[in-house]
Parts: structure tokens; C-alpha cells; sequence
């Protein structure tokens, strides 16, 4: 069920221009038996919230922004998935909640803790053994010159996570096993495999921090149609066994629906939808989400010749003023679109009518059915 | 499912091959561009030599939009590099003949030879626009150039002719852009300059290799839409190379699906997405992930494809098929077909074979696409996004 309060939460920030960073001193210290982010953690809350994120790259004396006001939530044990085009900033919000990009306004939170911007070194390296991320060329992001051995643990190693040598073999040859792949594999080198076996390990490496949250950026992207699925299946099943939390980023609305419990679509830098995975299939609104739906190819060649492809064009679309501004509204409980206040109002009647059409589709299919 | 073992299998008493097409035929209505016959092409690495082409017969019709799908590593690339003469230097042609216009490619070696064909008449897309533009020469240039060599133009008409192109792919302001370097221009820019710099010499096939793969689906779904629209104004062969069946679906007439080096089906594209006859055929269908539904995990192909190295006995997909006989891992299927533009490789269609159901998922595919698609046509009778065919 979406999470009613959270989404208040989000149009809030939004209404109010600026937000309160936390205030260190109010957090639980870690304890003995508890590390800072345990001893802070509630089960309800969300595991990662993104406040009035700004994320901006200086090139010389221009500074350009990427990301500007961007609140989001991500709840405990789901996939959310991230959409949109190159460009959008995708792969840059997923990188700043890792800390590979800095941010430079508002704030990102992990279990309530922040974890942006200047923070004590111990957390920093703490956060970095529950935050692991799956990349998007599995031929890129393995080195070379190292053997799946040293790839799969240099996370443990790093961080002294295992008591012995014997220790950490064995650790490594069970995720191995787990993403289907033979301990004898540990003593080549990359270049011995094949996309998706590098996929694997892209994954096993990921996997063996034993992870709470997973950015992939684009796992599937470089990779062929029938190894996808394969990669699908292997990150839907840990994340059910472990009870994971994935920041699913793609730019291809068909796999993202499979996996994805909610799904965020980003356009320029700003959400413009979020809501339930199915929910943004059955009642689209934003003109965005819409042109992306169409732009999906469908592999049936009657539906695809008929296909029409809708652009969106910002310009033409919205005719936004100083005094109604757009911002992430919610429309139906835990479904957000970007909109002002004239949009809201048509929104809403699309809103009904899609949920009076899809109602009388689902009465259509249940007389047929009984037939 | 456990592995269906007919025991007769073996018996030479059965003429197994009934009904089989003895002598690779065109189709008599429509009209043969290029025809490849018994095609053989592999490797020498290191002394040893491989066979990534094996024995492939395919017919290219005039005008027709052939996709060629498949894993990577099937030969799909390799299969389209003879035609232009690109393969490198350390590929053997075995045997059979690629017969255009009268020459038989396979006997063309030297670059004066193929001049007349590679670019000219057979001109190619490549996958990464960005290794395929010479990053140290502007756009312009680089299409001009083309014009200068193969179309004997003076370096003025060339500017005119090459701005003209590139509004032709419709790259806005194309006099402002004709002087910047590829690394000024996006993904999606860049891939259409390289289409501006095929159609400088109006060749008489495209090839389309992988030309969408490294670009996200907006900018994919316009590369293709001009694709198409260029195809029907220059009523080009066009040849598509692709992994995703979803773009085949939109932009081809006939698909041939590739694995282990051969062509195991190949059809319209109403043949091979509603009638599939190939196990192969079959489990790349179930693999696509808009047919997965929440609760249960997608299907997938199980094993590695053949290696290129080892010699393959039989059907090449047989290791990795529920559907396999014991006929499959002895002797290599011949082609059978089943109208005048479908056939498939497979013992399954022999007289002999026992009657074998395709997975329910791919009787049910049209059905299940069709929802699929009726779920994302929101846009009628919306206010606000104005449709626009590009």
C-alpha cells in the first residue's frame, strides 16, 4: 500500500521554498551493539529521503544544474523505479545518494541520518558497506587486470567484514553459487566471460556487502533480450530473500513495470509522476509519462504499425505562470504529478475518466470471462 | 519437461527429410536483390579456425525491410559484413557465393574492387555513433567528403548538397551545425548525421546495425520513425540488425532469426510472431519482459550459446531446448517450409516427428500484447499532449 503520510510529506517541502536540515545533535549516538544508522532506524519510515536535493556540476565559472528541489522517498523493502530519458538525471541522483556525486543543497537522508554533504569520515565508510550499486556496462565496471576472486571481495576486504581467510571464500563462493555462477570462475579474469555471466558478477560483488539498499543503474541496458530476463529474475530474487530496497533506475518503461513496486518518471531534473508500478499504466497523466508509454516499443507487429508516437514538448504543454507554479501534487492517494493548479483541475477529470474506462473495461473482460 | 526421446529415431528406413525444401528457393512472386547461397565465413585465431557463418541461404528481396534478430555472438554482424566487404583481416570465406547485380561478392578483395558497392550501393549504420564519426573532422565534412568521392561533386555543391541532408534527417539549423565536431552533437544527433552521411550516395541497401541499441527509447522511437520515412522517399532495401524484437515489430516486413551462426526461422513478421516454429524462436518470445506478469519470475533461455570453436553436430539449439530429439543432437535439420514466406529449421515440422504444442505464452502472445498495448492508448481524447506523427 502506498504510504499515505510520506506523500504529504513530499508536497509540503514542495509548498514551502526551503526546508530545516536536521539537526545533528538530535540523532541517537551509536551504540556498542548498534551502529548510528541502526540506532536511529524506524521500521516505517522511509530507508532513504531525498530533501530539497539540489545537485548542480560547475563548469569553470557556469554552474549547471541538473537536479533542483527534488524530494523523494524511498519506503522500506520496495523497488522503486526510476525513468526518463539520458540526460534527466537519473543516474545522478542514484550517484548522489552514494556519495559518488556531491550535492550541493538540501539534504539526503539514510535511516534519518544524513548523509550528505560534509559528514563524520566513520560514516561515510559505514554507509558505504549498506549502500552497494549494479552497473550499467558489466564490461566496464570490472577491472581488467583482477580476477573474479579479488573482484567479488574488495568490498569485504576493504572493510575487514570477515574473520578468516576460510571466512571470506566461503562467503564468496555463496554468492557465486547464488547468482549461478561456479567457484571455479574465481580465478579467471573478466574477459573470459560473457555479458551476462559479467552482469553476475556485477551483481555477486554488489550481492556479498549483504547490502540494505541496491542503486542499479541500468543493469539491463547493455545486455541481450534473453539474458535480461535472467538479470530481472536474479535482483527480483534477492531483493525478496533479503528484503532489499532498490533504486531501480532504466529508461524503458516495459522492464521497469516487471519489477518496479513504484515507479518515478524524471524529466529535466524534476519528478513529473510517481506512483504504483500498474497504477502509472492504467491512469498516465502527466503529458511525459504519456509520451514515454508510447515510445515503448511492443514486440506485435499489428499493435506497433497502428502505434502512434506522442511527443512532449514542455512548451507546448504547460502554460505555466510566476504566480501558479508547478509542483508535485498529489492527485489520488500516493499517485503525484507535477502540475499547477489549472492542470490539477484537468488532471482530475482525466483522472476520472480513465478510472470510469478502465472500470467498465474490467466489467467487459468479467462478463466475457464468464461466458 | 523432460526430454522427448523418439527410440526410432535413428532408423534410416525413415526418409526423414520428407517434404523438406531439397533446393533453397526464392520466393517466385517477389523480385531477388541480393541472394546468398551456402555462405560459409569463419575465423583463423591462433592457428585455429572457427565457423561463425554456417551454410546460410537467405534471398533479399527489392524494397523489402528484412530484420535480422538474434543473440550477440549468433553472426548476425558477421553475416552482414560480407556484403560490404568489412571483415577483418583474419576471416575466411569457405564457401557459397552472395550474388548482386550480376558479381559475386565473395570473390571481390581489394579496396578498388569493392569501391564501386561498399557505401555506394551497400551503405552501413553502425551501432555507436560515436566510434563510427571521426571525432577529429566536423559533421559536415564527413558527409561532404562522401559526396566528393562517390558522387564526383565539386567542394561547393557538396556544402550545399551535405546542409541539405542534414535537414533532410531534420538536424535543426543544419547551415549552423554543418561545422561542428561530432563530441557538439547528442547521441541521437550524431546517429542521424551518420544516416545523413548513408544517404549522401542514395544506396540501393541500408544495412542497420544495431542503429538504436546505445540511445534510450524516446530518442529510439524517433531514429526509427525516420528510418521508415526515409525508406518509403528513397524506396531502399533496408537490412535491420537488432536484439529487440519490440523495434522489429514496428519497422520490418520480414524477419530472419538467427542462432549459432545460421538463419533457424525466417518469415513475415505476422509468420514468426504469431506461428513460430522453432523451439529458438519460441524462447526468445517467452523471454520478453512485457509478458512477465508480478508474481511469477520471467523465462529465460537456459545454457550458453554454442562457442564458435567446437564443431556443432545437429541442431545447434538442441543442448538448450525442452523440445530436443534424439534426431537433433545426430543430424543437422534441414529447411522446411510451410508457405511460400515462412520456413524454419527444425526436425520438429518433419511428417515424422511427434506433434509438439508451442508454450502456451505464445499462443497467448497477441492477446497478451494487445492488453499490453490497450493499457498504454491513454492518449485519445486528451486535451493537453497534442499528438504529432514525427
Amino acid at each position: 500500500m502506498p504510504n499515505r503520510r510520506l506523500g504529504k510529506r513530499i508536497a509540503e517541502y514542495n509548498e514551502k521554498e526551503g526546508f530545516i536540515p536536521t539537526d545533528e545533535s538530535t540523532l541517537k549516538a551509536a551504540s556498542e551493539d548498534q551502529d548510528i544508522f541502526e540506532a536511529n532506524k524506524v521500521e516505517e519510515d522511509p530507508i532513504v529521503q531525498l530533501k530539497d536535493v539540489k545537485i548542480s556540476f560547475k563548469m569553470g565559472t557556469t554552474e549547471r544544474i541538473v537536479v533542483e528541489h527534488l524530494n523523494l522517498n524511498i519506503d522500506r523493502g520496495e523497488i522503486l523505479g526510476l525513468v526518463g530519458e539520458s540526460g534527466s538525471g537519473k543516474t545522478t541522483i542514484g550517484r548522489a545518494i552514494n556519495r559518488i556525486n556531491e550535492v550541493s543543497g538540501g539534504e539526503i537522508l539514510y535511516n534519518g541520518v544524513p548523509i550528505s554533504g560534509n559528514i563524520p569520515k566513520e560514516r561515510e565508510k559505514l554507509l558505504k558497506t549498506k549502500v552497494q550499486m549494479v552497473f550499467q556496462d558489466p564490461g566496464d565496471s570490472l577491472n581488467e587486470r583482477a580476477n573474479i576472486d579479488y573482484i567479488v571481495s574488495e568490498g569485504l576486504r576493504a572493510n575487514h567484514l570477515y574473520t578468516d581467510e576460510e571466512d571470506r571464500l566461503h562467503k564468496v563462493e555463496d554468492i557465486m553459487h547464488k547468482v549461478g555462477l561456479r567457484s571455479e570462475f574465481l580465478s579467471r579474469y573478466p574477459h573470459e566471460f560473457s555479458g551476462g555471466q559479467r552482469q553476475r558478477i556485477g551483481i555477486a560483488r554488489c550481492m556479498v556487502m549483504n547490502p540494505e539498499f541496491v542503486i542499479a543503474d541500468e543493469p539491463i541496458s547493455a545486455l541481450d533480450v534473453s539474458i535480461r530476463a535472467q538479470i530481472l529474475n536474479l535482483i527480483k530474487q534477492f531483493q525478496q530473500e533479503n528484503n532489499m530496497t532498490v533504486l531501480f533506475i532504466a529508461h524503458d518503461l516495459s522492464v521497469v513495470r516487471y519489477i518496479s513496486d513504484r515507479i518515478a518518471v524524471i524529466y529535466a531534473g524534476k519528478i513529473v509522476e510517481l506512483t504504483e508500478a500498474n497504477r502509472l499504466f492504467e491512469a498516465p497523466l502527466h503529458p511525459y509519462t504519456k509520451s514515454l508509454l508510447t515510445a515503448v516499443p511492443i514486440p506485435d507487429p499489428q499493435v506497433e504499425k497502428k502505434k502512434q508516437i506522442v511527443t512532449y514538448n514542455p512548451r507546448e504543454s504547460h502554460t505555466y505562470s510566476r504566480e501558479d507554479v508547478p509542483y508535485l501534487r498529489e492527485i489520488e492517494p500516493g499517485h503525484f504529478v507535477r502540475c499547477d493548479e489549472k492542470e490539477f483541475a484537468l488532471y482530475q477529470k482525466e483522472l476520472d475518466r480513465l478510472n470510469r474506462e478502465n472500470a467498465a473495461k474490467a466489467a467487459q473482460n468479467q462478463t466475457e470471462g464468464d461466458k | 519437461m523432460a526430454k522427448r526421446r523418439n527410440p526410432s529415431v535413428l532408423s534410416d528406413e525413415i526418409d526423414w527429410e520428407k517434404g523438406a525444401m531439397k533446393e533453397f528457393t526464392p520466393d517466385p512472386n517477389r523480385e531477388v536483390l541480393l541472394s546468398v547461397r551456402n555462405l560459409s565465413v569463419g575465423f583463423s585465431v591462433r592457428g585455429k579456425r572457427t565457423h561463425v557463418i554456417r551454410d546460410i541461404n537467405l534471398d533479399v528481396y527489392k524494397g523489402q525491410v528484412l530484420a535480422i534478430v538474434g543473440e550477440s555472438g549468433s553472426g548476425k554482424s558477421v553475416f552482414t559484413k560480407t556484403f560490404t566487404g568489412m571483415l577483418d583481416a583474419n576471416s575466411i570465406i569457405y564457401s557459397g557465393t552472395v550474388m548482386y547485380h550480376g558479381y559475386d561478392l565473395t570473390k571481390l578483395i581489394t579496396n578498388e574492387q569493392w569501391a564501386n558497392i561498399r557505401g555506394k550501393r551497400i551503405a552501413t549504420i553502425f551501432q555507436d555513433p560515436m566510434t563510427s564519426l571521426n571525432p577529429l573532422l566536423s559533421i559536415g565534412y564527413q558527409i561532404s567528403e562522401v559526396l566528393i568521392l562517390h558522387r564526383g561533386m565539386s567542394k561547393e555543391d557538396a556544402k550545399a548538397e551535405a546542409i541539405s541532408l542534414l535537414g533532410r534527417v531534420k538536424i535543426p539549423h543544419p547551415e549552423e551545425r554543418y561545422d561542428d565536431y561530432p563530441f557538439q552533437f547528442s547521441g541521437g544527433m550524431r546517429q542521424r548525421a551518420v544516416i545523413a552521411i548513408a544517404l549522401a550516395c542514395n544506396p540501393e541497401i541500408l544495412i542497420c546495425d544495431e542503429p538504436t541499441t546505445a540511445l534510450d527509447v524516446t530518442v529510439q522511437s524517433q531514429i526509427i520513425q525516420l528510418i521508415k520515412d526515409l525508406q518509403k522517399e528513397y524506396g531502399w532495401t533496408t537490412i535491420f540488425i537488432t536484439h529487440d524484437l519490440g523495434v522489429v515489430a514496428n519497422i520490418a516486413d520480414d524477419l530472419a532469426v538467427m542462432y549459432g551462426g545460421q538463419i533457424i526461422e525466417y518469415g513475415t513478421i505476422e509468420d514468426v510472431f504469431y506461428h513460430p516454429a522453432h523451439p529458438y524462436t519460441w524462447a526468445l518470445l517467452c523471454s520478453l519482459p512485457q509478458l512477465g506478469t508480478k508474481d511469477e519470475p520471467l523465462m529465460y533461455i537456459k545454457g550458453n550459446p554454442p562457442s564458435f570453436s567446437d564443431e556443432i553436430i545437429g541442431d545447434a539449439f538442441a543442448p538448450r531446448s525442452e523440445y530436443a530429439m534424439n534426431i537433433d543432437f545426430v543430424r543437422e535439420p534441414p529447411i522446411f517450409k510451410m508457405s511460400d514466406t515462412h520456413w524454419a529449421k527444425t526436425w520438429l515440422l518433419s511428417p515424422y516427428a511427434p506433434k509438439v504444442e508451442p508454450p502456451l505464452i505464445i499462443q497467448e502472445l497477441h492477446e497478451r500484447m494487445k492488453m499490453a498495448a490497450d493499457e498504454l492508448a491513454h492518449q485519445e481524447g486528451d486535451n493537453y499532449a497534442k499528438p504529432s506523427s514525427r
